[in-house]
């Protein structure tokens, strides 16, 4: 058991509290670094599409997670972000203006609509996303001189200071690519929990009415927070779209939101370890399944087995764990530090009962 | 005439919308969630009467069958909130949603792994073919799907605004602590509307059943069917089947008028546009949060 002794305000906002969680995450930093040596390329591949799931997941953490907002519309913004990537460096942008570009796009257009969409609260959110991610899919339809509509687009070679990285032919650049992207994302999230703003999310999210109290101006709290979650999954949808080879708007389908949806509460929502875990998870599944049904002999594919299994999954965690994997983790790492004095109650979140609006 | 027949096969598509989004209200009245999986409840429902009543599966005469289909539909509905949605009580709604929608993909899963992927079509004693008014074509079913909605929606209505369980449940929802208070068994309550909910998703699916294929990814109709509800303004019945029609209606009209690939936005677009101009539907029953 360690006791932080506090000699100073700062440390509360200490990016890492002390030399031994550093050193932690400096070592989780090496092995991401090395890992190109230690695996072959197709485990490399499957760690690259963690590694996008995860930046894709932690924009929706960051509404989800942090503000307290349901959205299921992120794979509209993950169109965008893959769409402006592409036809920007079809343009012949550089790809790393394109990449960045896309992703302030998205983010503006995401701080537009929450304009009018946050007005809503809630399940009305959760529906108005909804319709929104269904739109999309129409939309990429009917502008089919930009985005080729179903036939969809390839995604032209990355040229990154004159050095071509592609999938197929360097797979570890790729992955270099990815990990340089997440690493950037986390930091800037890290920090951003830490700045006022991160505060003012986590205000808003625990209540409206205190977040007000205190001075959180909660409208503008939440659209900065949606245009910030935007840019971040555009980033991530950019990067799934290039990493895919070739998409269309059957490749950001509404179900792709709500797997991102679910993907979070899988890994803890409100962590940004659980987006990690999460990615893990739902990169990993399709793989666990189809060795399970090689085992039983049942070689063709099942349909809609994937989205069944992870669908139990889900409610098994809200029944059991819904402070999701890292929540467990965290559970486990206090049983063991606080040894034998750990209470089952300690992590009890104060149930809410419901008072509508309504007036009959 | 040919403006009467779009009109009458909207409305009739309508009504099944309006009963998917009855379902939602009721348990949006009853228990402030929403339940995403409410499209799929009917596509169950459906599957369940067709395993009933279809030659290849069980053949069970329709009208013998169709109350076995209301009590399963209903004590599944109750099983579903005893075992599942009662783990949540008291936790955010953003729980409920999630937990809805995963609800929605396992019995989507297993449906499909009972019934199998193909579009399969009910023996309904309601598909009875078309007859001619004059130049009119009109559908049996059509007209017949119209009817029992607007039964049912009556009934439900009665329900609520008479009978004591129906005023329990609106008083569950309105503040579930001072529902306790008074002594009303508010857990127990909510399982009744869940299974209330549960037979309503029935008579939607054999509705929707009657008036074409069946396979497991109808549920995803439920969609449309939030957007019936939320010009509704959820929490109200008619409204729900009113929101039901005006969907159903735009849909048909819209396929006629407009350029292809715009008409199916339109129910989605006019789902945006509601909650934008008016966030809680055309019948409000909410004034401004005061603190």
């Amino acid at each position: 058991m360690k006791f932080h002794f506090k000699t100073d305000y700062d440390q509360d906002i200490r990016m890492f509290p002390d030399w031994w969680n550093f050193s932690l995450y400096a070592a989780l930093l090496v092995l991401a670094l090395c890992l190109p040596l230690l695996i072959d390329p197709f485990f490399l591949g499957e760690a690259t599409n963690v590694l996008i799931w995860a930046t894709a997941g932690l924009g929706l953490m960051l509404l989800t997670g942090q503000t307290g907002q349901v959205s299921l519309g992120h794979s509209a913004f993950m169109a965008l972000g893959c769409y402006s990537c592409v036809l920007m460096m079809e343009a012949n942008v550089p790809f790393l203006a394109a990449f960045l570009l896309a992703g302030v796009i998205t983010g503006i257009v995401g701080a537009l609509i929450a304009i009018p969409a946050l007005k809503l609260h809630g399940v009305y959110l959760a529906i108005a996303t909804l319709a929104l991610a269904i739109l999309a899919d129409d939309i990429i339809v009917l502008l089919k001189e930009w985005t080729d509509g179903v036939n969809g687009k390839m995604s032209p070679p990355i040229d990154l200071f004159g050095y071509e990285i592609s999938r197929w032919n360097n797979p570890v650049e790729w992955y270099y690519l990815t990990l340089a992207v997440v690493l950037m994302v986390t930091l800037f999230y890290r920090n951003l929990l830490r700045a006022p703003l991160g505060r003012a999310f986590a205000a808003v999210r625990d209540s409206e009415i205190s977040a007000q109290a205190m001075g959180v101006n909660v409208a503008q709290t939440k659209t900065i927070a949606f245009g910030i979650s935007c840019a971040i999954t555009g980033l991530g949808g950019a990067l799934m779209g290039l990493f895919a080879g070739a998409f269309n708007n059957e490749t950001f389908n509404f179900l792709l939101s709500i797997q991102l949806l679910m993907m979070i509460v899988v890994g803890g929502l409100g962590f940004i370890h659980g987006a990690f875990l999460g990615a893990v998870v739902i990169a990993f599944l399709p793989q666990v399944l189809s060795m399970t049904t090689d085992l039983f002999g049942r070689g063709v594919a099942i349909p809609g087995l994937e989205s069944g299994v992870f669908g139990v999954i889900l409610i098994l965690f809200i029944l059991f764990e819904p402070m999701g994997l890292y929540g467990r983790w965290l559970k486990i790492r206090t049983f063991l530090e606080l040894f034998p004095f750990a209470r089952k109650d300690m992590f009890k979140r104060q149930k809410s009962y419901l008072k509508t609006e309504r007036l009959r | 005439m040919e403006v009467l027949q779009l009109l009458i096969s909207g409305l009739a598509n309508g009504c099944v919308y309006g009963l998917i989004a009855l379902g939602f209200v009721l348990i949006y009245k009853a228990t402030e969630a929403v339940n995403f999986a409410q499209g799929d409840f009917m596509m169950l429902g459906a599957f369940v009467t067709l395993g009933l009543v279809n030659p290849e599966y069980m053949g069970i005469p329709f009208w013998l069958a169709l109350p076995l289909v209301f009590v399963i539909m209903g004590v599944l509905g109750y099983l579903l909130d005893l075992v599942v949605l009662r783990a949540v009580f008291g936790q955010s709604q953003v729980a409920v949603i999630i937990v809805t929608i995963a609800l929605g993909f396992v019995i989507r899963f297993a449906v499909g792994e009972i019934w199998g992927h193909e579009p399969q079509s009910l023996r309904s004693p309601l598909a009875l073919g078309d007859v001619r008014v004059g130049d009119l074509v009109l559908g049996l079913a059509d007209v017949a799907v119209i009817i029992v909605t607007v039964i049912m929606t009556i009934l439900l209505w009665q329900f609520f605004q008479r009978t004591k369980m129906g005023l329990a449940m609106q008083a569950a929802s309105q503040n579930q602590m001072a529902a306790y208070y008074m002594g009303i068994p508010v857990k127990r309550i909510q399982g009744m509307v869940w299974a209330l909910a549960g037979i309503v998703a029935a008579v939607a699916g054999i509705l929707y059943a009657s008036k074409g294929a069946l396979d497991p990814s109808a549920g995803f109709i439920g969609i449309k069917a939030f957007a019936a509800a939320v010009i509704g303004g959820f929490g109200s019945l008619p409204g729900a089947l009113l929101g039901g029609l005006i969907v159903g209606v735009i849909e048909p009209f819209a396929a006629r008028y407009l350029p292809p690939g715009w008409s199916q936005i339109a129910p989605y677009a006019l789902l945006i546009a509601v909650l934008l101009f008016r966030p809680h539907g055309l019948f409000a029953q909410v004034r401004a949060k005061k603190v």
